[in-house]
């Protein structure tokens, strides 16, 4: 065994004082019809294979794009530091840490994630983190339930798929009720949270609403009217959840200026690496209200006995180790790593450099627009964004095949990701962030354009 | 050791009836056994109270602990200290440790509580 | 509330100074904003803090030398297989190609990682004897809730529309009757045996037609084999019901074991755990999930799929409608993924095998050792698997001296606590898991701190009792923290910040 400590004659001291004879007899108790069958498994790699072959799997990937795709996981510069912190054993290979005088560095590391979060989303508590954004928003909804003890919430088609769906599944499982806000069809608000259909399912008697979810941006990188339809949820009883990223919010207005109850969000784009989607990290904060119901764990700050300062795990009562089928959730184990990386990358950003990157994403993403209507892709929808938007482009399936064999992975074809959306059926989804360069759109907008205008060139009807 | 006034609950739980009304906390020996108490959730006044059923929980550090109703009743008075002093429970539990006040219903329900030789007895057997 | 002095160290905000650090990234221009509807925007900045990068790496750098990890000590705690995290899995995960793909990137430019999920999923089939595996449940509470689902989607799709409850040990871990609770299923707490399995009379009493599952650790969170197992998976199967294993202590059972192959119809792998993902102070971790044939169907989506040419893709959305869902965004934290890969194929078949039997071998060591000390209370006799109980109940009714206050001398020996008073029906618990990659020297060092306390105990109570003595804390005031929660620095003892040159 490649990390095993024991010499021949270790292992015959090891036998002799516990008094048996040879290993097999400590498995005795495995009833023999039961034992396994043989592991039909490769033999051990020595490690200088096993690189190579990791190394042959890695480049099998292609990642040398020209990358406009986003759509909840972005590309972020992050400064050497922020790794170089992650690959000390002192972190990342430690637990959980129930014994707090030697876990001090990670409980200060998660107090400051949790404040560094609230200063974000302007919320008083944040959990120490979940498993990634679809995650926190399924708990913020089943929040906003046992809140309120009311069994049915409201989700808009503005929120990512794969969160509606997510949220989908944990409400199935307890037996609450999902109804989804649709989205305004034409004019100005178009592709944004229709308000009127908001106002309607929350006053049409078929059970009283307990939270409305609404993504700002949006999964269409709209900004939503976040001011007004926290305002109808509250009016009605309900509680509200915005489900955000945390880099626009060094922009936007937080979540807590507009009233938001809760705040849910993927907080991947805080530096960490997009690796095909995980670890990621699950925001979840709220107000001191409701600090009962937030599931996951919290570190507060306490003293010692001696009155030093110090940090701890606390209300843990809430919790499934204590509290059992009566928890406010079964999460364990959490994302403790990642919410180091994020604020590792905050810290070394700081809030200018944090306002610089939502910034220059703009600016960069304002540029791709101009370029993509110049060449006869515009934007689907007429309303503001920050940094992500759609574009109606005909034939967006095979036109987006054709650019990835010219090295461009022109965002999101739509119609594969929400394909119950009619409205977005012949776009892509695209982003720029402040790594995304003037010459790369350039290359875009110059091949995109050629395949759109010089007819004939995209392979109609091609499938993914 | 127990106070000998009182009535019990198998659940640790104590009743001090004075006319139709009937004051709720836990025991000492409950709160020795919870530990540092740090929340108590306690129901509003005026809400009823079926015996038996939960009515509130009370967190310890490392614990958690369901609240039943010793008898039947509507919730008269709520000790709003517990709010902000949890930690009466643990320092002074028969006295303004006390949780909630409740309209005896059914009087023949105190008669069948624990006396305190009974539930010292219980206690003592562990 | 003083820091001077000490090891322990000011906060982010307290080290902030207002202009300092910036430069990392280019500046915007001006006008940057202005097409964003003043209504929108961030009135008040957030108060972060500002740091150059000197700064910034001392606090993390001095904050980590806080921590114990298994990079500087033994971590044997029970039922967390804190085992070596070698470093060529961290390597691995870091290369580029991997770090770099976007999780929505299309299947063709995503080969490389679509084939070593796809080849993983295969590896844990084998050691788990399971049909399928699902990589998307984020921890193994993740994967509990995923199976429960499952289940719950069998029954219903056979209309078997009774089955509200799940049988669940008292000694399991609370996620098990935490997950019931989230499946909308109502917990059966089933109580032990004297020997500490479970309780065959108690457990048939408990079956029926209103049973959905058993969810089953195994080896139990007692450390013993569940040698019962046979006769438990046949009762309900025979009830209709099927059989969940938590398989939080697979690392006792590689190649000994395999629960699919025993019957078991679902079981979760918490890769953090037998597979030597790190647990990064808490996580991430990975929960994969193994089913057998009847709830292959149910699996959540999407599921990676290797196509007749060889090449692997993503399920479509809606391509698989008895799925039970979306259980997270994406296909799963695929980073931890690639850990646990190059952990399985390091050891390979007859790797695995001598990690559970060096495992075994290492806690019955220990369990030995103390024993033959006579100083705690070893409640389950006979051979452990992976790990054991200890208690300190005689040294408590003799010294008063508690599991908790032996678990924070150990502190100052140099060592980590086990895992205590968990299982919560054993008194004044130790759950103690050595692994397979500490050294007999180290496990004597152990057994030898434990003998020692237990003496000083007697000799010297007060001194355990005070303990750590050489933490970088002494013991934290936990009710203070509960009843007057502090969980965030309040901007305003900032002080100023400054507004963006622009």
């Amino acid at each position: 065994m490649p990390y095993g400590p024991h010499t021949p004659a270790d292992r015959e001291r090891m036998l002799a004082t516990i008094g048996v004879s040879g290993i097999d007899e400590l498995f005795a108790d495995i009833p023999a019809p039961l034992r396994a069958s043989p592991l039909r498994l490769d033999p051990p790699e020595p490690e200088q294979t096993l690189a190579r072959r990791l190394e042959g799997l890695a480049d099998r990937n292609r990642t040398d794009l020209a990358s406009f795709l986003g759509a909840g996981a972005y590309r972020h510069w992050s400064p050497a530091a922020v790794d170089q912190i992650l690959l000390r054993g002192e972190w990342y290979t430690a637990y959980t840490p129930y014994q707090p005088e030697v876990s001090q560095g990670t409980l200060q590391s998660i107090y400051e994630y949790e404040s560094l979060i609230a200063e974000l989303v302007g919320l008083d508590v944040v959990s120490a983190s979940h498993y990634d954004g679809a995650a926190a928003t399924a708990e913020g909804a089943l929040m906003t339930c046992r809140a309120t003890r009311r069994e049915r919430i409201l989700v808009s088609r503005g929120i990512h798929p794969h969160y509606r769906a997510v949220v989908e599944t944990y409400f199935a499982g307890a037996g609450l009720r999902v109804d989804e806000i649709p989205l305004v069809a034409a004019g100005p608000a178009a592709g944004t949270t229709d308000l009127e259909a908001l106002s309607a399912m929350l006053a049409d008697g078929t059970g009283p609403v307990a939270g409305v979810l609404v993504a700002q941006p949006s999964f269409y990188g709209l900004l939503e009217p976040m001011a007004e339809a926290t305002a109808m949820a509250h009016r009605a009883g309900a509680l509200s959840v915005a489900v955000v990223e945390p880099v626009s919010l060094a922009v936007l207005a937080p979540p807590g200026a507009y009233g938001a109850d809760i705040a849910a969000g993927e907080g991947q784009p805080l530096g960490i690496p997009l690796q095909y989607g995980g670890p990621y990290l699950g925001i979840l904060a709220c107000t001191d209200a409701l600090v009962r119901q937030i599931p996951g764990r919290l570190v507060g700050m306490t003293t010692d006995l001696d009155g030093q300062r110090a940090f701890v795990m606390t209300l843990q009562a809430r919790e499934q180790h204590i509290r059992r089928e009566k928890a406010a959730s079964n999460i364990c184990t959490n994302q403790a790593l990642l919410a180091l990386a994020a604020s590792v990358w905050l810290a070394t950003l700081g809030p200018h450099g944090l306002r610089d990157v939502a910034a220059l994403g703009a600016v960069r993403a304002a540029e791709l627009e101009a370029a993509l209507g110049a060449i006869g892709a515009p934007r689907l929808h007429p309303g503001a964004y920050l940094n992500e938007f759609a574009v109606r482009v005909p034939n967006a399936r095979a036109v987006h095949r054709a650019l990835l064999d010219r090295g461009i992975l022109a965002g999101l074809v739509l119609a594969d990701a929400v394909p119950d959306e009619p409205s977005v059926a012949d776009a892509l989804l695209v982003c720029a962030t402040e790594v995304t360069t003037s010459e790369e759109i350039a290359a875009l907008a110059g091949v995109l354009g050629a395949l759109i205008g010089g007819g004939g060139r995209v392979p109609a009807g091609a499938a993914r | 050791m127990v106070p000998p006034e009182l009535r019990y609950t198998k659940d640790h739980e104590w009743v001090r009836v004075e006319g139709d009304t009937a004051t709720v906390g836990v025991t000492a020996y409950a709160a020795e056994q919870l530990g540092d108490v740090v929340f108590v959730e306690l129901p509003d006044a005026g809400r009823s109270l079926e015996q038996h059923a939960t009515f509130g929980v009370v967190e310890s550090v490392k614990a958690v602990s369901d609240l039943f109703a010793p008898i039947t009743g509507e919730v008269a008075e709520v000790n709003a200290a517990l709010a902000g002093s949890p930690e009466l429970v643990n320092s002074d539990p028969y006295g303004t440790g006390w949780m909630i006040r409740v309209r005896v219903a059914d009087a023949g329900q105190v008669d069948e509580l624990l006396d305190a030789a009974v539930y010292e007895q219980l206690i003592s057997e562990g | 509330m003083t820091v001077a002095g000490s090891r322990l160290q000011p906060t982010l905000f307290e080290r902030s100074r207002p202009g300092r650090g910036g430069g990392k990234i280019p500046h915007p221009p001006p006008d940057a904003l202005d097409r964003i509807p003043a209504a929108q925007r961030r009135e008040v900045p957030a108060g972060l803090p500002e740091l150059n990068e000197p700064e910034v790496v001392r606090h993390y750098v001095n904050l980590s030398q806080l921590n114990y990890a298994i990079d500087t000590g033994f971590y044997p705690l029970g039922s967390c297989t804190m085992k070596w995290n070698p470093k060529l899995n961290e390597w691995a995960a870091r290369l580029p190609g991997f770090t770099e793909l976007h999780p929505m990137a299309p299947d063709a430019v995503a080969q490389g990682t679509l084939q070593l999920l796809w080849e993983l999923e295969q590896i844990l089939c084998e050691v788990s004897g399971m049909r399928a595996v699902t990589l998307q449940p984020a921890a193994g509470a993740h994967g509990e809730l995923t199976g429960i689902l499952m289940i719950r989607a069998y029954h219903e799709g056979r209309g078997d529309l009774g089955r509200t409850e799940v049988l669940v040990p008292d000694s399991a871990h609370g996620t098990n009757p935490a997950t019931a609770t989230m499946a909308g299923l109502r917990t059966v707490s089933l109580p032990a045996a004297p020997d500490g399995g479970v309780d065959l009379d108690a457990f048939r009493a408990a079956l029926g037609p209103q049973t959905a599952a058993i969810m089953i650790t195994n080896p139990s969170t007692l450390g013993m084999f569940e040698s019962r197992i046979g006769e438990l998976l046949d009762l309900v199967h025979g009830a209709g019901a099927l059989a969940y294993m938590d398989g939080a202590n697979l690392n006792a059972i590689l190649g000994r074991f395999k629960p699919g192959e025993a019957g078991f119809d679902v079981m979760h792998i918490n890769t953090h755990k037998t597979f030597s993902t790190p647990h990064g102070g808490g996580g991430p971790g990975a929960g994969p999930v193994g089913v057998g044939e009847k709830l292959l169907p149910f699996l959540p989506a999407p599921r990676v799929l290797r196509e007749p040419d060889g090449s692997f893709r993503i399920e479509a959305v809606g391509e698989r409608p008895s799925s039970i869902g979306r259980m997270r965004s994406f296909v799963g934290s695929t980073g931890v993924l690639v850990r646990a890969f190059a952990y399985l194929r390091t050891h390979g078949d007859s790797g695995l095998r001598e990690v559970t039997d060096d495992a075994v071998l290492a806690a019955n060591y220990l369990k030995a050792r103390l024993a033959a000390s006579g100083l705690y209370d070893i409640p389950f006799e006979g051979p452990c698997k992976h790990e054991f109980i200890a208690s300190a109940s005689s040294i408590k009714k003799r010294t008063g001296v508690r599991t908790l206050d032996i678990a924070k001398r150990l502190l100052d020996h140099g060592f980590h606590a086990p895992t205590i008073y968990f299982p919560l029906t054993v008194d004044e618990a130790m759950l103690i898991e050595p692994t397979e990659t500490e050294s007999i020297e180290t496990l004597d060092a152990f057994a030898d701190a434990l003998i020692t306390i237990a003496r000083e105990a007697e000799s010297d109570p007060d001194m355990v009792t005070s303990a750590p003595h050489t933490a970088p804390t002494k013991r934290l005031d936990e009710a203070g923290a509960a009843r007057n929660p502090n969980l965030r620095w309040r901007a305003a003892a900032t002080g100023s910040w400054t507004p963006c040159p622009d």
